[in-house]
């Protein structure tokens, strides 16, 4: 079987990624397999070399080539386009940075862009906090809100104590 | 532990005692985290790298899962027992590049290794022999609670933890079985295999050998989806799909001891002759005589081997455990001479 790229030499690696039905095959040398990345290069293992493959600037779903807005991540300085050469982000800040874009990158990848698994112990402490911290304040609202300010007095003290809590956890 | 004492080890994933080990050869399990605060690994620069390999390593020495584990910086482990720990299963490929700032550590039954600074900050593995995916995710999940606890992760609630590359974001899990599926390779099933898995988000890849092919029947498979299912899901889902290529595979094999065993026998005979006669032999073709044998063994054509030994035979005679064997550097060669002087001594004593 001669090369899927070339054409020329014979293909010695073979490559095949199921994914949600799509079964993608490609055949290439070793030649072609070097050029092609560097990652290949270091190693053959199929899902890694997902990114690698998938060429980010053109058939990546979800980005369009040359799409640079000359929005950088605030962070790592990372712009989007890098994002779609290297198929890699540069740090935690590029998800927020890019979050539109990269959402529908995520569905496209895992059919779905929304975490459902476990939370980290120390950062699940705190999220559930944020989230707790974030509905008494909207209760809160609706106190001042129906004039209940007796009720909001108590449920300030409380949202105060919280907040202190939350500021020494993130110490 | 020592990295010199790792070769009379016992590696996990070729003990051969774990669930349905005849044909499932090992599961592993995989989680990729990145500190919050950190640049991921390709941004950083060498100090920040550095910063976070240091951190990682103090919190892993204190990890109570972890004692008596092995700690190694790559930039001081020679480029042979770099391949030795890929051959092992312990690292991967990627992790022999670009060593300054990277870190390993190997638990002392090499069930646990946690490469630091390889494409995400921490990728943690749990290795089990057999087919065990809820062991190794149990272990997995309480190194993880406990790293947790001394160091923040890069986490969101929208996407989950937050990794290099997006086909790991969610959960960061990858959870893979082994499987030598001789009989469904024969009876040319093994892409209804690959539909079967795909309904489920789950892909295929091969067993390396020295080149990259689909070498000796052996086939891992492996959740493709980090995003949207929990990790129970997908490892609930992974445990249907292995028992169901399992059971098939038992069958198969089974029809053909019913209708075509002396054909069945030819073949394993002569793979076994082979190597107990061999005087030069590739690693490719050992991979493949080697899984004929290991079907030989499993319907009882051989007796005079077991499981664990086909195993031992696949880990040592790769090309860095040779020539750390014979404790000198080989070409390939004198690999190929010294590979089937091994396999004749295993197989003739």
């Amino acid at each position: 079987m001669k090369c899927d790229l070339c054409g020329k030499k014979d293909a010695t690696i073979h490559l095949t990624e199921v994914v949600n039905d799509k079964v993608t095959k490609l055949h290439i040398c070793e030649d072609c397999a070097k050029q092609k990345s560097m990652e290949m290069q270091s190693h053959f293992g199929l899902t890694d070399l997902l990114s690698g493959l998938m060429d980010f600037g053109s058939s990546i779903p979800g980005g369009e080539q040359g799409t640079d807005t000359g929005v950088k991540c605030p962070v790592c300085g990372m712009s989007y386009l890098d994002f779609q050469k290297s198929g890699k982000l540069g740090c935690g800040k590029c998800y927020e940075t890019f979050e539109k874009d990269l959402g529908g990158l995520l569905v496209k990848i895992h059919g779905s862009d929304r975490h459902v698994g476990k939370i980290p112990f120390k950062g699940g402490d705190d999220l559930e906090g944020q989230k707790e911290l974030q509905r008494m304040r909207n209760e809160l609202n609706e106190m001042v809100r129906a004039e209940e300010f007796e009720k909001a007095a108590l449920l300030r003290d409380k949202i105060r104590d919280l907040e202190k809590k939350l500021d020494g956890q993130e110490q | 532990m020592q990295m010199n004492e790792l070769l009379s080890n016992k590696s996990e994933w070729l003990k051969g005692n774990g669930p349905d080990s005849n044909i499932a050869i090992s599961t592993r399990v995989r989680v990729a985290r990145n500190l919050e605060g950190h640049l991921f690994f390709n941004r950083a620069n060498a100090e920040q790298r550095e910063k976070t390999l240091l951190k990682l390593q103090d919190a892993l020495a204190r990890n109570r899962f972890l004692k008596g584990a092995m700690s190694l910086r790559m930039k001081d482990v020679s480029e042979l027992d770099r391949l030795f720990l890929v051959e092992r299963h312990l690292m991967s490929r990627e992790h022999m590049q670009d060593v300054p700032h990277k870190g390993l550590v190997v638990g002392d039954k090499e069930i646990v290794s946690v490469m630091l600074n390889e494409e995400d900050h921490i990728r943690l593995q749990v290795l089990q022999s057999g087919f065990n995916v809820m062991e190794a995710w149990r272990i997995v999940e309480d190194i993880d609670a406990e790293l947790s606890k001394k160091v923040k992760f890069d986490y969101s609630s929208k996407f989950g933890y937050l990794t290099s590359c997006p086909t790991n974001t969610g959960t960061g899990m990858r959870a893979s079985v082994m499987l030598h599926l001789s009989a469904l390779v024969m009876s040319g099933q093994v892409d209804k295999v690959f539909d079967g898995i795909s309904r489920l988000g789950f892909t295929m890849r091969g067993f390396y050998g020295e080149g990259t092919e689909f070498l000796g029947d052996f086939f891992q498979i492996s959740n493709q989806v980090a995003l949207g299912h929990s990790e129970m899901e997908v490892l609930d889902n992974l445990e249907r799909v292995i028992n169901k290529i399992v059971a098939r595979e038992k069958e198969i094999r089974q029809d053909f001891l019913n209708e075509r065993k002396s054909e069945l026998m030819d073949r394993i005979s002569r793979a076994y002759g082979t190597l107990k006669s061999a005087r030069i032999i590739t690693s490719s073709e050992t991979i493949k005589l080697l899984s004929a044998v290991r079907l030989g063994v499993d319907l009882g054509f051989v007796e005079d081997m077991d499981i664990p030994g086909v195993n031992e035979i696949l880990l040592l005679t790769q090309p860095a455990h040779l020539q750390k064997s014979y404790n000198m550097e080989l070409g390939p060669h004198d690999r190929d001479v010294k590979r089937a002087d091994l396999i004749r001594e295993k197989l003739n004593t």
